[in-house]
């Protein structure tokens, strides 16, 4: 360190890189530091880099994040365990339904309730998050290909995730930040055109994704720019801590899904893609092919979801199941005119029961679990700690960006400037996830 | 290292008549947050909450086995307390013995717990002596399996409890170690950087603490004026 402090220092503040250039170039300084973000629209997202650079080469680099840090795990201490989804939700705000269901599911574990969760809530679930695959995959290979200077491709990807996001739309009220997924089950069940909905998405979806793989899977340009940029082997995955398609991409066919199944994913007929070149390309490949097995998964969710029709989508126990139907009116969500009737006009005991739930909330016996999904990125975990109030005591989301980050100096020391770019993009890492 | 107690009971006593560790003991329903009192005043209902979990022979399906491996390689490991809750097992482990522990897990053949899947901290500070509990989600790539560490460390007086760092074990224990540092000053010895990681590098305090205030303003909306979280009126359950 004392080598670097005696070094001179360049500031450099818009357009005075000439200057720094010519500058550097007179005293024959071959080492630049460079910062690079927090905010730079390459860096996908509020991430700084900060690199020393020899040339183009690049010598040393560290992550620094924390920029987006919003006190989530802290402030959902204060609140009853419902809520907690819509803190969870925010987190990883593009793989959203993730951060729902592994948060629901652990509340699940907690309770002891995870048999009891009935059959149609759980293909609902399966539903969206596989649907939420598919569009984190869009954001993942778009802003990635955008960070390449590939627009075409960014253009596909946003229009096709705007149609998933539509969809979630009509199915939960919101775009983003859905708080659907709800402990017992879910929030609401399909609207009344839903399943005509989920058939016309699967439609259009087999008909676009392909056009992802046109433009981009052959492509010379692409090819050069990510084929052996962010290598990382099998052995460098189980150092680093790396799942999902980072560690898919070194051959091991390792899927939570598969592997750990929850919410029925063990009756779902479906492959677990890998690929074994260890790179960025790779990494690209295992997203494009899980996003046409996630269209296989949803063909199966649809034919469950026509059989299952008029079946509850929560838990059948008064004291855990949120008490009103959610209904989608002309301004968004709220409660059941059908609801409200009965509990204002009818019974006493429906509305102090309505009042204690949505008020005090439902106590969560004490103790801890870990429950793991696997999420667009790779493993995501949540850590809960109950202590038999009606708030969590301590709740952990182990993101899989989080993890992922701390692997950028593994695979980009040695590597030129460019290689950064692919290489982060191939991690995709979502900073409201990585920071909470 | 100074001031670990080991958590409920110890070496050479029966686990089975030991009690589990107690998490709190809560008093009153409902009241301000302010305090624990009723707003009644009657303050009548006294609840112990333990820490649930069997921890009486066999555990069940694989965990005996890797229980008595763990105890083979490294006797002496166990802080006198195993819990099996909701089909998941967590061993409690003397803080002293973790690292020779973690090295056994990792790179022994029939326990092969390759990946330190999510390092965390929980502060309980009713529990004295065991204020600051370190907890370790292992995962098994060999055998599809997890199990969880958990070591429980006295709070000092600085409120800065000392462990060894993993980092040497499990590399990507690195940023989830300064995590923890960060949320709730655990000092990880032998952390190649041990610096603050979410929150600015100036910032004082470690806030996922319990004694850490939530903070937050009251908000004004249409003439009322609604408390910020912490300060709200709420049930004590």
């Amino acid at each position: 360190m004392s080598e670097q402090s005696t070094r001179d220092e360049y500031l450099a503040q818009g357009g005075d890189w000439s200057e720094i250039v010519s500058e550097s170039a007179e005293r024959g300084d071959e080492t630049v530091v460079v910062n690079f973000g927090p905010s730079h629209p390459s860096t996908h997202g509020v991430m700084r880099l900060i690199m020393e650079l020899d040339g183009e080469t690049i010598t040393s680099i560290r992550p620094g994040i924390g920029f987006l840090h919003t006190g989530i795990e802290k402030n959902m201490e204060y609140r009853t365990w419902t809520q907690g989804v819509a803190f969870m939700t925010r987190c990883n705000y593009v793989a959203n339904f993730f951060n729902e269901a592994v948060y629901c599911l652990a509340v699940e574990k907690l309770l002891g309730i995870t048999d009891d969760i009935p059959e149609r809530a759980q293909i609902l679930r399966v539903m969206i998050m596989e649907i939420n695959r598919i569009s984190n995959h869009f954001t993942g290979v778009g802003a990635g290909a955008l960070e390449l200077n590939a627009t075409s491709v960014q253009e596909v990807c946003l229009r096709e995730r705007e149609i998933c996001l539509e969809f979630n739309q009509a199915v939960t009220g919101l775009r983003m930040n859905n708080a659907w997924i709800r402990p017992g089950g879910t929030a609401t069940d399909l609207p009344e055109d839903g399943l005509d909905r989920l058939r016309d998405l699967i439609r259009r979806m087999e008909d676009n994704i392909p056009e992802i793989d046109q433009f981009f899977t052959a492509n010379p340009i692409f090819k050069s720019r990510t084929q052996g940029a962010g290598y990382m082997d099998l052995a460098g995955c189980m150092a680093m801590g790396c799942t999902g398609p980072v560690l898919r991409s070194t051959g091991l066919p390792w899927d939570l899904r598969k592997k750990q199944p929850y919410s029925g994913y063990q009756d779902y007929d479906f492959e677990v893609c890998t690929a074994d070149s260890c790179d960025a390309y790779g990494r690209y490949l295992v997203r494009l092919h899980e996003m046409f097995e996630s269209i296989k998964i949803l063909k199966q969710c649809h034919k469950r979801l026509t059989e299952t029709q008029g079946q509850p989508h929560m838990v059948a126990d008064k004291r855990i199941a949120w008490p009103a139907e959610l209904s989608i009116g002309p301004d968004g969500q709220g409660n059941s005119n059908e609801h409200i009737k009965h509990i204002m006009g009818e019974s006493m005991e429906a509305l102090i029961h309505h009042f204690k739930i949505v008020t005090e909330g439902f106590a969560v016996p004490a103790g801890q679990v870990y429950q793991a999904v696997e999420a667009g990125a790779g493993e995501l975990g949540c850590h809960l700690v109950s202590d038999g109030g009606t708030r969590p005591y301590r709740s952990h989301l182990r993101d899989p960006g989080f993890i992922h980050v701390q692997s950028i100096p593994a695979m980009c020391e040695g590597a030129l400037l460019p290689d950064v770019v692919a290489t982060l993009a191939s991690l995709d890492p979502v900073m409201g996830g990585v920071d909470r | 290292m100074s001031g670990q107690t080991p958590v409920s009971g110890g070496e050479g006593l029966e686990r089975v008549s030991d009690p589990n560790p107690v998490m709190e003991v809560r008093t009153g329903m409902w009241g301000g947050a302010s305090g624990s009192s009723d707003t009644s005043g009657y303050n009548g209902l006294i609840r112990t909450v333990e820490m649930p979990g069997d921890s009486s022979r066999p555990y069940g399906g694989w965990f005996d086995a890797v229980a008595d491996r763990m105890a083979e390689l490294v006797p002496g490991f166990s802080a006198g307390l195993t819990l099996v809750h909701r089909g998941e097992i967590t061993f409690f482990v003397r803080p002293e013995k973790l690292l020779e522990l973690v090295a056994v897990l990792r790179d022994d053949e029939q326990l092969r717990f390759e990946c330190c899947a999510a390092l965390t901290c929980v502060h309980y500070p009713q529990m004295t002596g065991q204020e600051m509990h370190v907890v370790y989600n292992l995962l098994s790539y060999t055998h599809n399996r997890r199990i969880r560490l958990e070591v429980a460390l006295a709070d000092p007086q600085d409120h800065h409890p000392h462990l060894p760092s993993v980092v040497t074990v499990y590399p990507h224990a690195d940023y989830q170690e300064r995590e923890a540092w960060d949320m709730f000053g655990v000092i990880f010895d032998g952390h190649p950087a041990l610096t603050r990681i979410l929150m600015p590098d100036d910032w004082v305090g470690h806030p996922q603490r319990k004694d850490y205030p939530l903070g937050g303003i009251p908000v004004e909306y249409k003439g009322h004026v609604t408390p910020p979280p912490d300060e709200r009126r709420s049930y004590n359950s």
